[in-house]
């Protein structure tokens, strides 16, 4: 198990040595640079020293080991590997918020303020909500088959299902001005508040929500349709027959093995939600990272770029090893070597 | 009670003639099967009526099948209004039943800010999330199969190479990746941006299709009618087209009309930040982006896009989840 832990983190090297190649290959496609675009266009002789300067009238590849370890390109000092360079934990320069570096951008304002933090616990809440309105739902709807508790929420599963985000977004928003413009209590639409817990909840809330519902008709659907093919099994007849209560069999036996499939979809869909869904994000303008990822594109910001993709594939991999060990926890039979 | 169990006779009465009666019937192929399962599946089939009835408002909204051989711009033909026509006495206007002051058709759904008549322009956008959704099912299909099935067919290293590389794909947070491709592709107008959303999109997405193939292909070509094919001199692409791919054929349909809202679901996001078609052309993303700065003021804007593409992602949805129950009964009620 350990060797297997051990080498599934060893392959994460090259599948992240190969995402930074492929992205910052793309990046330098994209057409223009940190420098020609937004509204007043530098004079071309400030543009190239600005470009001097940061080396992007090198050769990409020439760049991009720069990027990668720093210094040495320049000293040639064994020393200097990985100074400024990300093999040093350095994202590098910000070319749009200037004198920040893109660790500053992401990782600064304390553990409760940080880009990278804000998206954390919107992500968690919108988990915890995902898998606290799912796995019920899926687990009464199984109990239930086939009569209208089950049809109902199935639909609403469905619905759950093929509602785009942000459209589930925009409607609570038109909801939350109703209530307001007819003077009843509604939530706060905007913004991020850390006075107090009740604050923070309250700004959390609907984005969390609007996050973790897609994930929650999953988990539903998903949870029902295993824990009905595990309620068929012999071993649960077992359970029955030498007299265990129905509360015991359906929670220590059924649930406990139903559940196994739906960790697969777990690990991918909180990656998603730990990193924000950028787009939730800009409707109700909380500071996290995924507004940082259209704006760099649109900027030409390569290393911010660079840095909010990274730290979502980083998640990624990670979450999908989380997976892959869980397994083992949950089902025994499964054996890695 | 006496009732009930005359009832209850004569219903096993009907089974046990319907039993008989199906044992009596020829054998029937697994596709005839299959849709007699699907027909009476009612959430399957009101979702395709729906997904028929769009495509063909989204196909016939003007008369460009006249207009082409007349060599003019096409009029509106099921669209009351263009997608462009403004509307100048009714800006900003709500849904209304009445006839327009001038007799014209009444904007049941509202106009926008320029007095462009909503429904049109959701029926002229149904062209751009229809367009992604099949033609990007296509070239996914495209991709993963021939992927899939050379990894599956070949096995071996060749498949643990060509494996790993798609364990390198999954890794890559497909939306992210698919925004950094839009902005390098650009944002054209009109086809162009259609086909530069379907190839960014397809690029991104096959792995799912190819691991899919790949698994059919891996169990199926230990089968002994492989192995017979194989006998009577057989090689390898005629096993894969005339073998593999259509013993493999129900999972994969079943996977392209699930992936349909997925790919709609992504149009819409990147017409909703503004990569998708470049306006003026209408797609639902991009309405919703546009009425979304006025949600205050006229909610119409956005309500009816936003119910437009969740009814037609439901539709596809159920009749997805329909076509599987049909082709595959084992995986009912899965993903």
């Amino acid at each position: 198990m350990t060797a297997y832990i051990i080498r599934r983190f060893l392959w994460m090297v090259p599948v992240m040595l190969m995402v930074t190649i492929v992205v910052f290959g793309a990046m330098k496609l994209v057409p223009g640079g940190p420098f020609s675009q937004g509204g007043r266009p530098l004079s071309p002789e400030i543009r190239a020293n600005f470009e001097a300067m940061y080396h992007l009238d090198e050769p990409v590849w020439k760049q991009y080991v720069r990027y990668m370890v720093g210094d040495i390109v320049d000293t040639g000092q064994l020393r200097d590997f990985g100074r400024n360079g990300l093999l040093g934990g350095h994202l590098g320069p910000s070319y749009k918020y200037r004198g920040r570096t893109i660790n500053n951008v992401l990782f600064d304002g304390g553990p409760l303020r940080a880009a990278v933090s804000v998206s954390a616990q919107l992500g968690l809440l919108a988990t915890i909500i995902a898998v606290g309105i799912g796995i019920p739902l899926g687990l009464i709807s199984a109990l239930k088959q086939n009569t209208w508790i089950d049809y109902t929420s199935m639909f609403f599963a469905m619905l759950g299902v093929s509602i785009p985000n942000f459209v589930l977004g925009l409607m609570l928003i038109l909801v939350m001005l109703w209530l307001n413009q007819n003077g009843l209590p509604a939530l706060p639409l905007a913004r991020w508040g850390t006075d107090s817990f009740g604050d923070w909840l309250s700004h959390m809330i609907l984005p969390a929500f609007t996050l973790g519902s897609g994930g929650a008709a999953i988990i539903a659907r998903l949870t029902r349709a295993s824990m009905l093919d595990v309620i068929r099994q012999d071993y649960i007849r077992t359970a029955r027959a030498k007299g265990l209560r129905e509360g015991a069999v359906i929670m220590s036996h059924a649930l406990k093995n139903s559940l196994i499939p739906v960790t697969t979809v777990i690990g991918p869909l909180m990656a998603a939600w730990l990193t924000g869904s950028f787009i939730i994000e800009t409707i109700f303008s909380i500071p996290g990272i995924g507004r940082f990822f259209v704006t760099s594109i649109n900027d030409r910001d390569y290393t911010l770029i660079m840095g909010t993709i990274l730290v979502y594939a980083v998640l990624l991999v990670i979450m999908n090893i989380l997976v892959d060990i869980s397994y083992a926890f949950l089902d025994p039979r499964i054996r890695y070597d | 009670m006496a009732e009930q169990s005359v009832l209850e006779q004569q219903e096993a009465l009907v089974k046990e003639r319907a039993a008989t009666a199906a044992l009596a019937r020829p054998p029937e192929s697994l596709w005839r099967d299959a849709w007699r399962r699907l027909l009476r599946n009612k959430a399957a089939i009101a979702g395709g009526i729906f997904v028929i009835l769009i495509t063909i408002a989204a196909v016939f909204a003007d008369d460009w099948f006249i207009a082409i051989f007349q060599d003019r711009d096409p009029e509106p033909f099921l669209a009351p209004y263009g997608w462009k026509q403004v509307d100048f006495q009714n800006t900003r206007s709500g849904p209304s039943l009445q006839r327009t002051e001038d007799g014209g058709f009444p904007h049941i759904m509202g106009t926008d800010k320029y007095g462009r008549d909503v429904f049109s322009r959701i029926i002229f956008g149904a062209r751009v999330s229809l367009a992604v959704g099949i033609f990007g099912s296509l070239v996914i299909m495209l991709f993963g199969l021939t992927y899939g099935a050379i990894s599956g067919y070949l096995g071996g290293t060749a498949d643990t190479l060509m494996m790993r590389f798609v364990d390198i794909m999954y890794a890559f947070p497909t939306l992210l990746f698919i925004i950094l491709l839009m902005v390098i592709l650009g944002s054209t107008s009109g086809f162009p941006a259609i086909r530069n959303m379907v190839l960014g999109i397809g690029l991104v997405s096959w792995m799912g299709m190819a691991r899919l193939v790949r698994g059919q292909f891996l169990q199926l070509k230990e089968k002994e009618f492989i192995e017979a094919a194989r006998m009577i001199g057989a090689r390898g692409v005629s096993i894969i087209s005339r073998h593999l791919i259509p013993n493999s054929l129900g999972p994969i349909i079943v996977s392209v009309t699930l992936g349909i809202p997925s790919l709609i679901l992504t149009e819409s996001t990147l017409s909703f930040i503004g990569l998708g078609v470049p306006p003026p052309f209408p797609s639902w993303g991009q309405m919703l982006n546009e009425g979304w700065r006025a949600i205050r003021a006229d909610p119409h804007l956005i309500i009816f896009p936003a119910v437009v593409l969740t009814l037609t992602m439901l539709a596809f949805n159920f009749l997805g989840d329909g076509l599987r129950d049909a082709l595959d009964p084992k995986m009912k009620g899965t993903m």
